[in-house]
Formats: structure tokens, sequence, C-alpha cells
């Protein structure tokens, strides 16, 4: 019996070892890199979660079944699915477990000497022999030398190396991508990333109730945030008068550090975002905000602000929601805003230019149960119109004000608004310093030719010179031909 | 000059460059076809294939042939230039640029290849791949000369398109040689090459030289890669989203770090790597025509 459980326990070790073998091997390295390659294919034809989810819901209402199929094999998340993180997963522990031993094996080897001249020297490559006159060895020694070739000398032969940087770059290369892939973790377990919408005037303040969306990595929490604030004091676009393509956004912001820094003016452009340390604010898109009063039949204030629109085109043809819960009964306006008025057949009313020449607001007034105390959250540029009534339709321009049976409404002015993105990522200096060597390693790697050119002066006389290159590379016929030349100058 | 003449003035020279190219082609198909239609002498022995094959008489032509290619490539050069001055800016800013840009740095890797490799062959392939590029650019993506929008205006725009535009260039003359060597290959397995197949260089050699050219650019790529990623960091605020661009740009990295791995560690040679150069190809030029045009995410700057 223990004979039998000692064997068995032997087969278990050595499956082990055989498994270990096998994920180490270079042809497993390959079959998951290919695996990897083709894995990613999907995640950039279907919709993913993380970029567009109003796609994805859109494949749910048109086929419930299959898109909860594809949700269950993690088709609208495919980078985060368990069988993309098997793939890398596997893969990196075989880097690992390639990568290691190799490195130490390296170590040991670039300190070492070349191995000793083989018998048999007709058989490499390149393989040249003449009668010798006598101070070639010599000449050879001091020109290999000169060439930086590592050489090993033993009973008249020559043997020597170059090239180490080779396998060098290799393993930094290599070593490198196990440092991206620990740069990109850090960043998904320390990180945090916000939205907020702001008009211009309105303030910042970095703690979770002023976001409009928040997200964090596993291991953030509020005490992470970086305590500063910014106050929104002006944004200007510029856009091409031909094209209405945009030309130039600036946001000027004062920002503060910290509370009780001094505030400091600071400017804010698409490519060139704000720094508080690992924290980044970053100017992601723009809009407008018509500043608008409401009164009641009494003629008291029940609303007055700014309201940010959502852009819907190039022009900035916006759509929007002004809703006054305090006044009695409730009332809304659903409401478009253009920032210079045109018509358009089909659409109605447009925007045709995205600066504000020719600001419009246009609003159809509903009264009744706006329905914000339900508990379902709500869309700020809509209103849920199924228990009121419209009682007026209107539009407006800047300084109009329009009234009807249960108020009125007066369309102020307007300021842009800014929708700034705030994102810590503290793995990222790691993810940019393992590219910065994986590229040195590829560089070095893929640029060395790593071969051994051995000279050897026979007993009967005769000078052999021959030369090896590590995978096939070219170059090595050139240089032996040059050594060649070089003895045999020497002689004459 | 004004703005608008500079951009007539460009494309003036592309559809110059195209005329050029155009005569490049026909005297390269005029090369190939008869070259070697009449066998000279009996065969020495020794190096048979020489003795047997008569190149003289189309050596004219073939010279002429590889003087319109370099002609080519300086008015498209010239061209690309012009575009950047109308629009005062790199001329990388939509399709119709790319387009142009890229057949360029084809037509530049050809002809740096050239002088160290005997590729004048491949001069019939690389003129009709520049021309259909040139054609379907000036035709279908052709955009009026235009500023930036401002999610453009960086250096990095600089640094990671003329990379990566470098790089296409070079994986599509390697793939251009991997299909090259299929083809080739084949008719070998059938039997003899055909005539005029006799003077194109062995399997070994393209095997070896799209091979070599992979190498070369690979680090490039890999550069090119790692400064999209730095400026999506800042215009985007992270420098990786798996956006469809750069899913794509990644498996076409993976897959030519695949293609390396197979030769250098695994020993693939031949079909069996010539294949999967070609895949790792594909999915390059699907990532520049498909994503470019069809697809969805924030790379959306191909004008259409
Ligand atoms: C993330 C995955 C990997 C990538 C992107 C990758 C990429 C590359 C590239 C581009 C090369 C060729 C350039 C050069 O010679 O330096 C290479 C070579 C090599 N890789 Fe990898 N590799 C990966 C994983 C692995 C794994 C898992 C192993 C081991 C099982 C491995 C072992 C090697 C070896 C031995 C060489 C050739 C060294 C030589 O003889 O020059 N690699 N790799």
């Amino acid at each position: 019996m223990t004979s039998q459980e000692e064997v068995t326990e032997i087969g278990g070790v050595s499956a082990l070892r055989f498994l270990w073998r096998q994920l180490t091997s270079m042809r497993t390295a390959l079959i998951l890199l290919l695996l990897l390659g083709v894995f990613a294919i999907p995640g950039s034809l279907i919709p993913q979660r993380t970029q567009n989810p109003m796609k994805v819901r859109e494949y749910f209402v048109n086929d419930p079944t299959l898109a909860t199929w594809m949700d269950r094999l993690s088709l609208f998340d495919v980078y985060g699915s368990p069988w993309f993180s098997a793939i890398y997963i596997l893969l990196f522990i075989s880097l690992i477990g390639c990568v290691l031993p190799r490195t130490v094996e390296h170590f040991k080897a670039s300190r070492a000497l070349p191995p000793l001249t083989p018998k048999y020297l007709e058989r490499m490559e390149f393989h040249q022999s003449w009668k010798a006159s006598g101070s070639e060895l010599e000449n050879a020694r001091s020109w290999l030398r000169k060439k930086r070739f590592r050489i090993q000398e033993s009973n008249g032969a020559l043997s020597t190396e170059k090239g180490y940087l080779r396998e060098t770059g290799n393993l930094f290369f290599h070593l490198a991508l196990i440092l991206i892939l620990i740069g990109v973790s850090l960043g998904a377990l320390f990180g945090m990333k916000g939205e907020a919408i702001l008009s211009v005037g309105e303030r910042f303040i970095n703690i979770p109730t002023t976001y409009d969306s928040l997200s964090y990595g596993k291991l953030f929490n509020d005490r992470s945030l970086s305590p500063f604030t910014l106050t929104i004091d002006d944004f200007q676009a510029k856009y091409d008068s031909l094209t209405n393509a945009p030309q130039d956004y600036t946001l000027t912001v004062t920002a503060t550090d910290k509370p009780g820094a001094t505030p400091v003016k600071r400017i804010i452009k698409v490519n060139s975002p704000l720094s508080f340390g690992a924290t980044n604010v970053y100017l992601q898109a723009n809009g407008f905000s018509p500043i608008v009063t409401v009164r009641n039949k009494a003629g008291d204030v029940v609303l007055q602000g700014a309201i940010p629109f959502l852009p819907q085109d190039a022009n900035l043809t916006s759509i929007g929601a002004i809703k006054v819960p305090d006044s009695d009964p409730q009332l809304g306006f659903v409401a478009s805003f253009v920032p210079t008025a045109g018509r358009d057949a089909v659409r109605g009313a447009i925007s045709v230019y995205p600066e504000a020449l020719d600001p419009k607001l246009l609003f159809s007034i509903w009264k009744g149960d706006l329905g914000l105390d339900r508990g379902t959250p709500q869309s700020v540029y809509r209103i849920d119109t199924s228990k009121m009534k419209q009682i007026g339709l209107n539009s407006l321009k800047i300084g109009e004000t329009f009234s009807f049976a249960e108020g009125s409404i007066t369309f102020d002015n307007l300021v842009p608004w800014v929708n700034l993105q705030v994102v810590r990522d503290p793995g990222k200096i790691y993810a940019l310093l393992g590219a910065i060597v994986a590229i040195l390693g590829l560089l070095g790697s893929l640029f060395t030719r790593r071969r051994r050119i051995w000279v050897r002066v026979n007993q009967n006389g005769t000078i052999e010179v021959a030369g090896l290159a590590k995978n096939a590379a070219p170059g090595l016929e050139k240089e032996i031909a040059e050594l060649v030349t070089h003895l045999q100058k020497e002689r004459t | 000059m004004t703005h608008s003449s500079w951009a007539y003035l460009s494309n003036y020279l592309i559809y110059s460059a195209m005329a050029v190219y155009t005569l490049a082609f026909f005297a390269h198909a005029y090369e190939t076809a008869w070259a070697v239609r009449a066998p000279e002498g009996p065969a020495v022995e020794g190096n048979l294939l020489v003795k047997t094959l008569d190149y003289s008489r189309t050596e004219r032509v073939a010279r002429i042939a590889t003087a319109f290619m370099i002609l080519g490539f300086l008015l498209l050069f010239a061209g690309v230039v012009a575009r950047g001055i109308s629009a005062g800016r790199v001329p990388w800013g939509n399709m119709y640029e790319f387009s142009i840009t890229g057949a360029l740095a084809f037509c530049g890797a050809y002809l740096v290849a050239l002088r160290k490799y005997d590729l004048r062959w491949l001069g019939l392939l690389v003129s009709t791949s520049v021309l259909l590029t040139l054609g379907t650019a000036i035709t279908v993506l052709y955009r009026p000369s235009a500023p930036l929008v401002p999610a453009l205006k960086s250096t990095w725009l600089v640094i990671h398109v003329s990379a990566a535009i470098v790089s296409g260039g070079v994986f599509l003359l390697a793939n251009t040689i991997a299909a090259a060597y299929l083809y080739l290959d084949s008719m070998e397995q059938k039997g003899e090459r055909k005539a005029w197949a006799k003077r194109l260089p062995s399997l070994e050699v393209l095997d070896q030289l799209s091979y070599r050219l992979v190498a070369f650019v690979f680090p490039l790529w890999t550069f090119a890669v790692i400064a999209g990623a730095i400026w999506a960091e800042h215009a985007w605020g992270r420098y990786w989203g798996w956006d469809p661009k750069e899913t794509w740009a990644f498996i076409t990295w993976v897959a030519y770090a695949a293609y390396l791995h197979a030769r250098v560690t695994v020993g693939w040679r031949g079909r069996k790597a010539a294949w999967l150069c070609l895949f790792a190809g594909s999915t390059f030029l699907f990532n520049y025509v498909y994503v470019n045009i069809w697809g969805t995410g924030k790379h959306t700057y191909s004008g259409l």
C-alpha cells in the first residue's frame, strides 16, 4: 500500500512538472500570443459596456435572449472577461517561467568566456584556411579585441564571441512587459475616474458628491481623492467659419491644490490637462446652459439658474429640461436650445453654427407631476410627461419673457458649460517606464547580431578561420572577410 | 501663394505622380512579360539560369521603370508637403491625407530596400498598389484642405502618426514579399518556375527578406502604439481604453510579435511564416480601412 501511495505522489509531482514545462514552452507561448490577438477581436466588433453603454442597451432591447446569452459570455465586457483574463494571465505566467531562468542563465553566461574552439572548424559557416606565416594569431587577437569580442584562448586557438546585448535586450524587453502589466493593474486597483458638468462661474470641489458620475478602483477610497478645488472662470471656443469645425477650446480656471493654498489661474486645453499629483483634470466636452427665471402666478421667483443642455450635433443644437418642482402645480419645460437659429425641413429648428450668434430657446410647457419623488433616477435632460398636461408652446430670445396661465418664464442669458473628466492613475508611470524599457530592449535585441568567430593555427602550419551566427543573422560573412584580409595583409 | 493655391498645387502633384506611376507600371509590366522570351545560345555549365535567359533586351525598360518609380515618389512627396502647407499643419488630419502619405511611405520603403536588395521585380506590384491607393484616395476619400480639430492639435500627432505610417509602409512591403513567396512556392510545387519568374529571387531570399523587414520595423510599430497611448492619455485621460482603433493596433502588434516568436523561437520558416505574416499585415489593413470608415469610437478622423 505504502509503495503504491508513493508512486502516485511522485506521479502527481511529475505531472505538475510536466504541466509547468508545457506552459513555459515556446510553442505554448506562441499559441497564447496568437490567442490573445484573436480573442481581442470580438471586443472591437461588439459594443462594449465601458465605451458604448447605449449601444449595449440597444442589443438588450432588440433581442433580449441573444443579448442575455452574449452577456453570459462576457461579450459586452471582453477585456475584463474571465476568458480574456485567463489568456493573458497564462501568458504572463509562461513569460515569467520562461524569462526568469533565462535571466539567471544569461547572467552566468555573460561573465563566462566563450566555449573552447570546436574540433572540426570546417563544418562551420564561412570556413577558410591558408598557410600561416606566424603572427596571425596575435594580429587576430588584437583585431578581435579592438572589435570588443570576448576571447577565450587555448592551445593556439581563439574562441571569440560578440553580441551578448541581443539576449540582454531580449530579456529586458520581456521583463518590461511584466512591468507594463503591473502598471496597468495598479491603475485599475488604485485609480479613479469621474465626470462633472460645470457652467462657467461654478465651483468644483473634489469630493464624491460634486461628480455626475464616479468610479473607483477596488482599492481606492474617498479619502484618496486629492483635495483640490476649481472655479470655472471662462471658456472660449473658436470655430472655423467655413466648415464650422472646432479650432480651439480654452478653459480658464482658478485652482487651489488644497484648502488654504493660494489660488492660481490655470489654463486647460484638449491636449493639455491640469495635474494635481497623480490626478489629472481633462476638458472633454462643452455646450450651453441657458439662464432662466421662472415665476408663478403671483410673480414670485420659483426657479432661477443656469441649466445645462445636451448637444445633439456638431453645431450644438441641444436638448434640455427645465424642471420646476417648487411651484404649485409643478411645471416642466421640454426644451431645445439653438446657439444660431436656423430651420431644417425635417428636424425643424436647428442650429447652423456652434457659436451663440442668434440664440433661441424653444419649449413646450407642461404642468402636473414631474415624478421626481418616485425614487427612480431621471435624466436631467428629459422630463417624464406621462403624468403631465401640455399647456403651451413658445420660443424666446435673450431678454424676452413669455407669460402663460400658471406664470412666466424669462430667458435671461446663457453661459457655456464644460464637461471635466478627473482621472487618477498612480500606475501609469510604471507602464510608461515599462514601455520605454521594452523599446530599448527590442532595439538592442533586434539590431544586435550574436556571433562567434574562431581562429586556429594548426600543428601543420595552416591557419583556419570560421564563424557562426545565431539565427542566421546576416553580416558575418563580411566581417570574416575583413578579418581574413587583415590577417593576410599583415603577412605581405 | 494662398492656402487654396497650395491645395490646388498639391492635387496637381498627386495627379502627376499617378501619371508617372502608371508609366512605371507599364514599364515594369513590359519588363516582366518580355524579359525571358528568347533563350539564347546553348546552356553552359555553371550558372545555367543566367546563361539561358536573356534579360538584356528589357534592361533599358527596367531602368526606366525604376526611374519612373523615383520620379513618382518625388512628385508624391512634393504633393504631400504642399498639402501640409495648404492646411498649415502636418498633412495627417484625415483619411485622404493618411492614404497619400501611406502610399508615399510604401513606395519609399520599396526604394530604400531596392538599394540593398534586388527587388526590381517587385515594382509591378508596388506601382499597382500605389496607384490603387492614390486612386481611391483622390476619388473616394478626398476632402478639402482644412485645419485640425482641437483633439488632433498635438506634437504627438506628428510623432505617433509618422511612426505609424512608416511602419505601415514597411509592413505592407513585407506582406507583398510574403505573398510573392506563397505564389512562387505554389508554382514551384507544381514543377519548375515559369520563365518570367525564374529571375525572381529564390524562396529562401524572399523568406528572409520579409522577416528582416518585419524585425526592422517592429520596434517602430511598438513605438507608434506607445506614442498613441501617451497622446490618448493627454487628450482623453486614459492611455488605453480598448477603443476599436487601439484594439486593432494591439492585435497587429501581438500578431507581429507572434510572427517574430514563431521564427526565432519555434523555427517557423517558409509557408507557415508567410501566412502568419499575411495575417498580421491584414490586421493592419483592416484597422485602417474598416475601423476608420465603419468603426465607432474616439478615433473618427477619416473626415468621411
Ligand atoms: C506578452 C507576451 C510576449 C511578447 C509580446 C513577446 C514578444 C517577443 C518578441 C517581439 C520577440 C522578438 C524580438 C527579440 O528577439 O527580442 C521575442 C523573442 C523571444 N521571446 Fe517572447 N514574447 C512574449 C512572451 C514570451 C514567452 C511567454 C516566452 C517563453 C516561453 C518568450 C520567449 C522568447 C524567446 C526565447 C525569444 C527569442 C530570443 C532570441 O533568441 O532572440 N516570450 N518575444
